[in-house]
Order: structure tokens, then sequence, then C-alpha cells
């Protein structure tokens, strides 16, 4: 039993939290958050690239540093916990996953290296607008290697260089790698609670697209990628609500009422004990995900769906009672308590809402059950 | 990050499922051998237990050799508690005496009491309970009443204990009382072990909400202790108590079953709108959070098992265990009684799924939330010990015990 990150990935971490903490204090996801012509923080984003951050978990011989999953979890946590107003999600763990899941050989070789420095950022388009998208109401159709469609919201979508697209595709559903440069895309932001990550609607109309994987059978590699993507957009939540704790913790020991700081009322203590209690089963939970991911563990289903829910949970609970915990002062433009609060909705919402996680965490047991 | 056990682990894992297997029945759905049995019938068992559990070695291992152990690594010890949490058998009456008084012994006992005392405990042959709480001091415990003074070569006690479990069948237990009222509350403590068969000690047992007796009243009247029993220095009590109780709260760890895998079972057979339940979205949900609660102690447990195998002190997050499967156990045999709808208000075991497990822990687990630390005493020491937050402004701290307001 080893239940512990090694020595070098725990490098790694405090590698990472430290450049991240000088590169990314919460002014800067407050400045893309408030500059409407800033869609994401490039000086930022680039020190990352510098850094081979999104090649972290790529393999070598597509262009990546071939490290493996639980190096690209670390920096997953560390992400989360900096609010980082950078396209990393969307590129690494949805599109360059996508082409690793979904892709031949001559995919990977092409595509993937520019992922893997940042030159081009990726994202993965599937939702058409509220409510869950399913390959029974997919509008979006893929026909004779060209796509048609609305795709909303997509992470990403009005910076990015390629989007894997979800299409209905005869029957089923295909995965197509479509250029977002090429002719017929037309792209906008769309305002969403989190406008520290831009997000866009993309309309697809005939835009050619290169088909990933078989046809019609682009919905399980979505599942398949979706899985592991749950287990990285997991560990950015623990870290999201590890800062929410830590910031709750800072002001609570500093700020007094009735003559005493108010973290000696018992009112606050056990909140925050709360979420302290969240965070170390979702932390519990993160880090069996990522175990099941780095080893591609038959167990990587019901693993993943577990750290979603998890973390889902406890960043959902962190951000909002470290608002309760500030008080007024919590509810203001200022403060930054918004900007986690903002975040934990859009990551709960990312790859899917926790009702469609505990679900599939059901059928998963279901399955295990049967087997 | 590895989930196997070393080679030396998995071998001697192997080898304690083998002698399990060989001694005892695995674990099936139903309560346990500890729940079907009354006391005294499970007690015998227990102690045949035990013994045969120390005869082969697999008692205590962890503690050193001078103490009646094997001074094994403390993996060894969790290997076996995992290995013999897959079988039924009698567990529970030595854990007060293993997890608390064994150690408070250890440390603080002579030579020739801890030579005559251990091994006796370790192999069940005596069997040991905790004298602390009493009506007035339950979570602020260092309120106790409980006097004791000095009588030549004696200390005599007098007042009252309570939840004090097994003590209608103890040998032995270990007690605080206060020697000093004009002290500070915290300073006027004395620690002794006494004999519970002494004259002058009256036992009671509490019926509780689930119509069990696993706890008693304990009286003293005149009791006499010879002064050698004392442990710790006289006002010395409540750091030895302090001791004792961060053993409890390792001691007094997992809820018993139902969990996920029984209401998952239950939602499966029963129906909701003509339906398996388990169909149900709502079922499905609730089912993942406690799943997620469930592994998230797990794998927390692996994590300290980690830094045990790793020679490390663990850390605070074991002191989430208790408080959060306390409060599991209770929603989910609540949601288990709702599952079966008009017919779950039923508790006769032979009419009902699992042996009516679900409607003995609705009544057994509001109990689990307060034994060894309330929901709310554990959040304060999570709050205080491991987030650093200030502790509570104490109005009876530096002031004379008997100068402090009682109340009810």
């Amino acid at each position: 039993m080893n239940f512990d990150f090694s020595d070098a990935q725990k490098a790694l971490k405090q590698q990472t939290r430290d450049f991240l903490r000088a590169a990314c204090d919460t002014t800067v996801p407050r400045r893309v958050l408030e500059d409407t012509d800033e869609p994401f923080a490039r000086d930022l984003w680039q020190q990352v690239c510098a850094n081979e951050s999104p090649g972290i978990a790529i393999p070598e011989e597509y262009g990546g540093i071939g490290f493996g999953y639980l190096e690209l979890c670390v920096v997953a946590e560390e992400m989360g916990r900096a609010i980082a107003p950078v396209p990393f999600s969307s590129s690494v763990y949805l599109a360059a996953e996508a082409i690793l899941q979904g892709g031949s050989e001559e995919q990977k070789g092409r595509l993937l290296p520019r992922l893997a420095s940042g030159e081009s950022i990726g994202t993965f388009a599937v939702s058409e607008g509220p409510g869950q998208a399913t390959v029974a109401n997919l509008q979006a159709t893929l026909r004779d290697g060209r796509v048609s469609g609305t795709k909303m919201p997509v992470p990403d979508g009005d910076v990015a260089d390629l989007c894997v697209v979800v299409a209905r595709d005869g029957e089923g559903a295909s995965l197509a790698v479509v250029d977002l440069a090429a002719e017929g895309v037309s792209r906008e932001p769309v305002d969403t609670l989190d406008p520290s990550r831009s997000h866009a609607r993309i309309t697809f109309d005939g835009a050619e697209a290169e088909l990933l994987g078989e046809a019609g059978q682009g919905w399980a590699v979505k599942d398949a990628v979706f899985d592991r993507a749950a287990v990285l957009f997991a560990m950015e939540q623990l870290g999201g609500a590890d800062a929410c704790l830590q910031m709750a913790i800072g002001y609570a020991k500093g700020r007094y009422a009735f003559g005493r700081p108010i973290g000696s009322f018992q009112a606050i203590k056990h909140k925050l004990a709360d979420m302290y209690i969240k965070n170390e089963l979702a932390r519990a939970n993160c880090y069996y995900g990522a175990w099941a991911l780095s080893t591609d563990a038959a167990e990587l289903p019901v693993a993943a769906a577990a750290a979603r829910v998890a973390a889902t949970q406890a960043f959902h609970f962190a951000s909002k009672e470290n608002i309760q915990t500030h008080g007024g002062i919590g509810f203001t433009w200022e403060s930054d308590c918004h900007l986690y609060y903002r975040r934990s909705k859009l990551l709960a919402l990312s790859i899917g809402s926790e009702r469609v996680w505990k679900d599939r965490l059901i059928s998963g047991l279901e399955r295990q059950e049967a087997a | 990050m590895d989930f196997n056990d070393t080679p030396e682990q998995a071998a001697y894992r192997a080898e304690v499922r083998a002698w399990l297997g060989a001694n005892a029945e695995p674990r099936k759905d139903r309560p346990s051998v500890n729940r079907r049995l009354d006391a005294e019938e499970g007690l015998k068992l227990a102690k045949a237990w035990q013994a045969r559990k120390a005869d082969a070695g697999y008692a205590c291992r962890h503690w050193p050799v001078a103490h009646g152990g094997q001074d094994r690594p403390m993996i060894e010890t969790i290997i076996y508690d995992q290995e013999e949490a897959n079988f039924d058998v009698p567990t529970g009456f030595f854990s007060i005496g293993l997890g608390m008084c064994g150690p408070v012994m250890a440390q603080y006992a002579t030579q020739e009491q801890q030579a005559r005392f251990i091994p006796p405990l370790i192999r069940g042959e005596e069997v040991w309970c905790q004298l602390f709480s009493e009506p007035a001091a339950g979570s602020d415990v260092a309120g106790l009443r409980t006097r004791c003074h000095r009588d030549g070569d004696d200390w005599v006690v007098n007042g009252q204990k309570v939840w004090t479990s097994g003590a209608h069948y103890s040998d032995w237990g270990i007690l605080v009382a206060r020697h000093d009222s004009s002290l500070p509350k915290h300073k006027g403590l004395t620690f002794f072990f006494i004999d519970m068969k002494s004259p002058g000690i009256d036992i009671k047992p509490i019926k509780q909400i689930n119509g069990g007796s696993n706890f008693n009243e304990v009286f003293f009247t005149n009791v006499r202790v010879p002064d050698s029993q004392r442990l710790g220095a006289i006002g010395e009590g409540w750091q030895v108590a302090i001791t004792t109780l961060m053993n409890e709260r390792l001691a007094v760890g997992d809820a018993p079953p139902p969990d996920f895998r029984e209401v998952m079972k239950l939602a499966a057979a029963c129906e909701l709108d003509g339906r398996p339940a388990l169909e149900d979205s709502s079922v499905r949900e609730k089912i993942a959070d406690w799943y997620v609660e469930s592994m998230g102690m797990k794998h927390t447990k692996a994590r300290t098992m980690t830094a045990l195998s790793q020679g490390k002190v663990p850390g605070p997050e074991n002191s989430i265990g208790k408080v959060v499967s306390a409060p599991k156990l209770q929603s989910v045999s609540s949601f288990g009684a709702d599952l079966m709808d008009m017919g779950g208000v039923i508790t006769d075991p032979s009419l009902m799924p699992s042996d009516a497990l679900f409607q003995q822990s609705f009544l057994y687990s509001p109990g689990l939330r307060i034994a060894g630390g309330t929901d709310e005493i554990l959040r304060n020491i999570i709050a205080e010990r491991v987030l650093g937050l200030p502790g509570e402004i104490r109005v009876d701290r530096d002031v004379p015990y008997s100068d402090i307001p009682t109340g009810n």
C-alpha cells in the first residue's frame, strides 16, 4: 500500500504552486473577469506552455514530455487552486484526451504536438444549450465530412484553434475535428457565470470536419474522454475548494466581532470543519481517481465519477460558505470570494452536472455488481 | 501510488486470511454476532475468540514485547483488522481495554502492575471499562464531580459515573475523580485504576432507545482504592485522561453496516412506483452520496496506512472518521426504512429484509453520534487542532471548581 504521490510528484506540485502563486495571484483571474477584451491571460498561458505543462501526460512520440497522469493531476490541483484563467482544461483534459482516445496514429502524430506545445489551443464541443445533451437529442450533424449545427457553450471556443465536435452521424454520434479558422465556422463569445474563463457559441455551416475514430461510435469515446477528464476536473475543483477553506480560515482568525475573532464562535468553527471534512473526502476520492486514471484501471469509471461528485460537492460548499464566513464584504465585487463561487459552478457543470455523474456512478456500480 | 501490499505485507495478509478462514465464519448480510447475542453469551464467545487470536499471535502485535506485544509494525495490526472485518466474530468487549486502558497502563503503571495486568488484558481474560463521563460531565468531562479523598494508604471515592460500557461484566476500570474542589477544574483531578468488584460499587444498566443496554450507571459509595493504583501524580488526572481520550478517538472508528452496499441491494429488491427503486433517480443520488462518503473514508484510511507504513505519524485526516460515519449510518438506516414504505416500521427480524438491520440501526445510530465525542465536539476539535482556529472563551478555566455555576 502506497497511497501517496512520489517525492518527484510532490516536488512538481510545489513547483507549480510556487510558480502560480507568483504568476497568477487573484488579480489575474480578476483582470480577465473584468476585461471583456481579454478572453484569457495570454501572458500566463505562454508561461504555462513554456513550462511544458500542456504536454505533461502526452507521450513523447506525440510531442509531449510523457510524464504521466499523476503528474498532470498535481498540476491540475494547482491550476484549480489558482483559478487560473487559461484554456488548460479545454486543450489538455478534453481535446488532447479525445485525440488520444479516438484518433489514428497519423492524427495523433499530426495534432497532438501542437496541443502539447501550446502552439494550438484545442477544445471540445458537445452541449447545444440548456438541457443535458444525449445521442438522441443532438442537433449538430456530420455528413460527408462536413459538420453543421450550433454548439454552446464551448469552453474557450472563441480562442481555440481546433475543436473536437460531437455530432449526429446516422443513428449514432461521431467525433470530428474541426479547424475553427475554416470556412463555415462562425463564433461569438457567450456570457457565462464565470467570465474569467471564456466560452463561445459556435455555428458550423457545412464546415470541413475530420472524423476522429469510427463513424457512429463517438458517444462511447466521448464517455471515455469524460471519465478521464472527470478526474482532472475534480483535481482542479479540489484545489479550488482548498483555496476557499484557507481563505475562510484566514478571514475567521482576523475578523473580530463581539470582541473576539469570529473563528472562535462555534457557528463558524463548525462551518469550517464541515468544509475541511468535505475537502478531505474529496481529496481521498480524487487521489483514488488519479490512481485509476494513471493505471487505466478497470475501476476508472466508478472512481472518476466518485472523485467528480465529491469534488463538485466540496468546491460548491466551500465557495458558498466562504462568502457566508466573510459576511457582507464577501458579497462585494471587490472581494475575491465570488471568483471562487463563479469558478465552482463553472467547473461543476463543465462536463456534466453532479446529478449526471451520480447516475454514472451508480450505473458503474451496477455493472460491477453484475460482473 | 500503488494499492498493492508489499511482498511481505501480502504474505502476512495471506497468512491472516488463511487463519481466519480456518477459524471463523465469513460475515453475512444480517446483524453480526455482536448484535444477535446477549452480553453474557457474547462475552463468553468473545473471550474464547480473543484467547485464540492471542495464541495465534494476532492480538496487539504492534505493542512492545515488554508490554506483551510482538513489536511488529502497526501496518500488520491494520491488515489483521481489515481481514477480520470480513468475518463474523465477536468483538467490542475488549476495544476499551485494548484501545484505552492498556495504553494508559503501559504509560503510567509500575513494571509489576504492567506484568500483572497487561497479559490478561491482551488474552481477553480480564475485561476493562472506562469511568469518565458523569451525569453533569459529558462533553465537558473535566467538569466531573465524583470526589476522592486520601485516607491512609487508600483513597475513598464517592460519586456517580455514567455511560460506562460493559461495567457490569468488567473486572477492572480506569477512573478520574476530583481530589480538590478549590483548584481550577482541570487541576483538581486524579486518575486511578480500580477493581470493579470493590465493595461500594453499584452498577445499574441504562436502557437505551433501541431497547439494548450497552452502558451503565456506576455509583460509588465510600469505595476504597489503594494509592498504589493511582496513575500519574495527584492533580495530573486531566493529562492522563487526555492521553486516553486521544486513544479513544482512534478506537471508536467505523460505523457498522448498513452502508451504500446494503441500501443498493435493498433498492434493487424494493419497488417504487412499480419499478425497482434503484431505477429512481432520487434513490440513485442518495446512494451516490453515501458511496462517496464511504469511499472517502476508506481512501482516507489508506492515506493513514501509507503514513504508518512509511513510519510517519498519521495526520489529522483521521479525525473526520466518526463525524462522517455516524451521521451516515443514521441517514442510511432511515432511508432504508423509507424504501420499505409502510412496511418499513416493522422491526421483527423474521419478517424483514436483512433481519431488520435498517430498523435496528435507525434506533441505534443516534448513540453513535454522541459516544466518544459528539459530532459537535469533534467539529470543535477539527476547527481548533487541525484548522488552528482560536479556542473557546473559557469562563470556567481559572476559577476554583467550587465557584463554577452548575445549572441542571
